[in-house]
């Protein structure tokens, strides 16, 4: 079975018509992660039993007239989710054993719409990636060419749903990681607002970036997904008590009339050819479509990088002290006393990526470096925030690429890490602004590569930019594209 | 260079990780060129510039002084790489 | 004092807030129960966990900073405070840094060496508590989060001390002042009161303070001044050795009334404070402030003070009294009843106070109620009963909660006022004492207070003394 031709509401449709299960489909999901993960290594844990209990209930739920947007429905979360009695690794040797004692708030209410959880996905340690390369269970791979990367941290998530494994997943998005693996993998990913989504369960990378998205195979799952898990959580401080619009609503209205601001800073030399092109195509269909297309600037651009990095290294490296082999995870303990235990256990738990990252946190914060690096960074921020409030005045959402070459090799980045941090120059400044950004595929690159499109919306915006997007959708077939697996 | 291989040893220490002589060296020139790279930053005049700790502007986050139920005993220690009576249990700390 | 040496201390003070929940969770803060049961993904520190900040603790801080004359900061802000530890969950402990709640505020003491004297409040902050390390035999140690989380006031004083007696004074003031407040329970031994002393000496008129020591460790009054004055000698030694005084941390032992180094065992510490990502930054309004204030007791103080400007009271009656909150509230609740004040604070020292102490029972636990009290003051007001009466009266209140009224009917303990039935007692009692009599009359007048004893015993002390004493008069000069 496929699920690319079919959205959930068509699926959901079917189960409560009684023409499918969920325990049909959910054997039908388990078999092709069975098939394909052995190429992909999309999923760290897939939980068959748990599943395949969990589509019973369901099917008895359905059968009883139950309405959960999501009963029945088998999906996935990225593996930073805490969820009850079944492990998070958060794909991290520290944390490979660990399981955890209660659910995020997402997957509670994942459960809470009758969602059928079948496992957890593959991503970069601790979210710290932009290839899924670093993780502790093993590269993820591209399903259009598993030689490439899927993009990360998230690109379980993305790869999944991009190989049919499952209907839709969670991921998470600091600096472009939801919608960086949706664009390598073709596929639909949304980074809502800073505060829209609880983080409560989510495990932490960079506190005051870090947020809750969703990937789907179109647009419409996408904005479902979203409807689910978006809303205040007493339990995040952070999270925003304002009302969660029906996403589902208006989702058809169109983009006659809207103004579309295209930042200059984006389409700057060393963009990839076909994503110039790609993007450039895409541009026209709005226009089609009735669009406004204007130019803007967002003038702090090119600074986002670095900001971007300072403040996400320094809040990591605290966040990532919880890791010291006393109340959970892996310990090595060789005798050396308490610091020893510490020094052993955060050395031998922690990959590359991660103790580059606590350590360059870590001198940020330091005495006497603080006021140049953190409190530097987090004044540029202000300056970059300012930027998307003003362009925000003059248009109703900016168009731009989502990264600057499509998916690149497996090892061809890994010893250069300035060379990766800069891939997330179009994303990064989104979350710093701690606005709202979405992915949707636009085209093919010359190697047969997908190749994404990043709408960005004003703050708490969410429905502006999947309107947008689903009029694309549906002006074009770039979503109907699959890789063969 | 903006750090050097003793910078590096102190931040290790600080943050409790250990790195080899080779990886020493690696992770000192890493942090260099980052390190080379955020200097353009201060290109940036942010004089009078406040500086921005949380995404959304907001502030006054409460919870009422209600008990909640705790996790229990077996649920805080289940994952505990050691454990006796209740506690967990570490190295001595040396004093 | 030292003819040499200006003594120099500030005070770090830590208060436990007796909230009923953690200050980022709602687990339990009681004490004393079994390890790691009051516990949550949030105070155990697992990752996911995100804090929220317990309203109460604000109002208990903002409460705290006006009874010591702060100023309340609106706007403030948690810092993490990074460092390892087996006891603190999370690798930092969530404190305030820069924009403390509360700044600027003060004490007035007054100590006999130096008089009156204003002391500064540097800031007092909210932070979260660390939990509990025990040592084993086994070269272990074992880590119980229970405490974890548990909310805190720090109150860090300006180094204004001159001496130990200063800082006793301080912190007995400070101790009043949160447990007035019913913001601590101030339990030094269980750590609801913890206080951390900054001591340095420097030669008269010197403006720059010298090297100081950090004394911990200090869980009773007693230590705190044992610990300053042997910190005070020992740096005198260590200066006059030709020796410098290193900044330290400074264990004290009070078994052997010595303090230890720390030094050499803790590396250099960098906290790396930064704003705490999860927390909001807290806005305390104008109108929140004002909504503390009035909800505030009056505090000792005022009392004092009032106690003896309006009520008349003597200083020591005063003082007494208005030391403990629910012992000035007893005392306020009775002259509410009887409306002589002199009168109930002899009673509430003397015969309260002094059943209470006897019976290990605390003021709230005192079962004469102020009502009850009254009711027995009003009866010897009337005469109904005598002062001595009184005494038996309350014994039997205190055992069986009845009013006076209830047990003077019962027991009979009626006073005797009947002129006849007095005088009857007055002449059988000069009748049985013949002797007595003659000598009374011969000029021994002292003996009226043996007549009047004989009456009182005869009459089981109901007769009203008053009148068996001018019946006594009468008869025996008539004779």
């Amino acid at each position: 079975m496929k699920f690319h031709d079919l959205t959930i509401q068509e699926i959901r449709q079917k189960l409560r018509s009684g023409v499918l299960t969920s325990v049909e489909l959910t054997q039908a999901c388990l078999a092709r992660i069975k098939a394909t993960d052995d190429r992909l290594n999309a999923f760290i844990t897939v939980c068959e039993e748990e599943a395949l209990a969990a589509a019973a209930v369901a099917d008895q739920q359905l059968a009883a007239g139950d309405t959960g947007l999501l009963t029945g429905i088998p999906v996935a979360v990225k593996d930073i989710f805490n969820t009850l009695d079944i492990r998070t690794t958060c794909g991290s040797k520290i944390l490979a054993n660990y399981v955890s004692p209660y659910d995020a708030t997402v997957v509670a209410k994942l459960r809470q719409q009758g969602a059928v959880i079948v496992g957890k996905l593959n991503m970069d340690e601790f979210a710290m990636g932009s290839s899924s390369e670093n993780s502790a269970a093993g590269v993820v791979r591209n399903p259009w060419d598993t030689e490439r990367v899927p993009g990360g941290s998230s690109g379980g998530s993305a790869a999944a749903v991009a190989a049919g494994q499952v209907v839709a997943t969670l991921g998470t998005d600091t600096g472009g990681s939801v919608r960086q693996p949706a664009s390598h993998c073709g596929v639909v990913g949304l980074k809502p607002t800073y505060g829209r989504v609880s983080r409560y369960g989510v495990v932490a990378y960079a506190s005051s970036l870090d947020q809750v998205g969703p990937v789907a195979g179109n647009v419409e799952d996408c904005a479902l997904m979203l409807g689910v898990v978006a809303g205040y959580d007493p339990a995040d401080s952070t999270s925003v008590d304002c009302p969660v619009p029906d996403y589902l609503e208006n989702l058809k209205d169109g983009v006659a009339g809207k103004k579309i601001g295209l930042p200059k800073e984006y389409f700057i030399a060393g963009l990839d050819p076909d994503i110039k092109r790609a993007v450039e195509a895409a541009i026209e269909t709005y226009r089609q479509l009735g669009a406004e297309i204007v130019e803007v600037s967002l003038p702090h651009t090119d600074y986002s990088v670095a900001c971007y990095y300072l403040i996400a290294m320094a809040e990591a490296s605290s966040n990532l002290a919880r890791y010291d082999g006393v109340r959970f995870g892996l310990r090595k303990d060789i005798g050396k006393g308490l610091t020893g235990m510490y020094q052993q256990t955060r050395t031998a738990g922690f990959g590359d990526e991660v103790k580059r990252r606590i350590m360059l946190g870590t001198y940020a914060l330091s005495s006497g470096y603080y006021d140049a690096y953190y409190l530097k960074a987090q004044k540029v921020r202000t300056l970059i925030r300012h930027d998307f409030l003003a362009v925000f005045e003059q248009v109703d959402l900016l168009l731009t690429p989502v990264a600057p070459t499509p998916a690149f090799k497996i090892g061809e980045m890994v010893n250069d890490p300035l060379q990766m941090y800069l891939s997330d120059i179009f994303t990064v400044p989104i979350n710093l602004a701690g606005t709202c950004g979405l992915s949707l595929p636009c085209g093919l690159s010359a190697g047969g590569l997908p190749i994404g499109l990043q709408l960005i919306g004003k703050p708490f915006a969410e429905a502006d930019i999947l309107q947008a997007a689903y009029a694309f959708e549906q002006a074009t077939d770039w979503n109907a594209r699959v890789p063969k697996l | 260079m903006k750090i050097s291989e003793k910078d590096v040893e102190h931040v290790a220490r600080l943050a409790r990780l250990t790195l080899e002589p080779a990886d020493l060296t690696i992770m000192t020139g890493q942090m260099d060129a980052l390190l080379g790279y955020v200097e353009k930053l201060n290109e940036l005049d942010t004089e009078g510039v406040e500086p921005m700790a949380h995404a959304v502007p907001m502030s006054n986050a409460f919870r009422d002084d209600e008990m909640k139920p705790p996790i229990g005993i077996e649920r805080a220690l289940q994952n505990a790489p050691a454990a006796a009576a209740g506690c967990f249990k570490v190295p001595k700390i040396i004093e | 004092m030292n003819s040499r040496y200006e003594v120099v201390i500030g005070l770090e003070v830590h208060v436990q807030l007796t909230t009923k929940t953690k200050i980022f969770c709602g687990c339990s803060t009681g004490f004393g129960q079994s390890p790691n049961s009051q516990t949550c993904p949030v105070c155990l520190g697992l990752p996911g966990a995100l804090p929220v900040l317990n309203r109460q603790v604000v109002d208990d801080a903002i409460k705290a900073g006006l009874a010591t004359n702060c100023q309340i900061a609106p706007d403030s802000i948690f810092a993490r405070k990074n460092y390892f530890y087996p006891d603190l969950p999370k690798g930092y402990q969530i404190s305030q840094f820069e924009l403390p709640i509360c700044e600027h505020g003060w004490l007035d003491i007054e100590t006999e060496g130096s008089g009156k004297k204003r002391l500064g409040i540097t800031r007092i902050h909210m932070e979260e508590d660390a939990g509990k390390l025990l040592h084993n035999e086994d070269n272990s140690s074992s880590v119980d989060l229970n405490r974890a989380c548990t909310p805190l006031l720090e109150v860090v004083s300006e180094p204004d001390m001159r001496s130990s007696e200063e800082a006793i004074a301080y912190l007995k003031q400070l101790h009043q002042i949160v447990v007035y407040l019913g913001i601590c329970d101030g339990n030094l031994e269980e750590g609801s009161f913890r206080c951390d002393a900054n001591v340095s000496i420097r030669p008269w008129g010197q403006k720059e303070l010298g090297t100081r020591s950090e004394l911990k460790n200090l869980n009773s009054f007693r230590y705190i001044k044992q610990a300053i004055e042997y910190e005070v000698e020992r740096q005198i030694d260590v200066i006059d050795a030709g020796e410098k005084v290193v900044q330290e941390t400074r264990l004290f032992d009070p078994d052997a009334g010595v303090s230890r180094s720390m030094r050499g065992k803790e590396e250099a510490h960098d906290y790396r404070y930064f704003p705490d990502p999860d927390l909001l930054p807290l806005q305390v309004s104008a109108d929140w402030v004002e909504q503390v204030r009035s909800s505030l007791p009056e505090l000792s103080a005022a009392k004092l003070q009032r106690y003896q400007d309006e009520m008349g009271l003597p200083v020591y009656d005063a003082g007494v009294i208005s030391a403990d909150r629910q012992l000035a509230e007893y005392f306020e609740a009775l002259v509410e009843q009887y409306n002589q004040p002199k009168i109930c604070s002899n009673w509430v020292m003397g015969e309260v106070l002094g059943a209470l102490k006897e019976k290990n029972l605390t003021i709230d636990q005192c079962p004469v109620s102020p009502e009850l009290l009254a009711g027995i003051l009003q009866r010897i007001d009337d005469n109904t009963i005598s002062g001595k009466i009184a005494k038996t009266v309350f014994e039997e209140i205190w055992q069986n909660g009845k009013t006076a009224d209830q047990v003077i009917e019962e027991k009979g303990l009626k006073q005797v006022t009947d002129t006849g039935e007095i005088e009857a007692i007055v002449a059988a009692v000069i009748a049985a004492n013949p002797g007595q009599v003659a000598e009374y009359r011969a000029g021994k007048e002292k003996l009226m207070g043996f007549f009047v004893g004989q009456v009182m015993q005869a009459s089981k002390g109901k007769a009203n003394p008053g009148m068996a004493n001018a019946l006594l008069k009468k008869k025996l000069t008539e004779m």
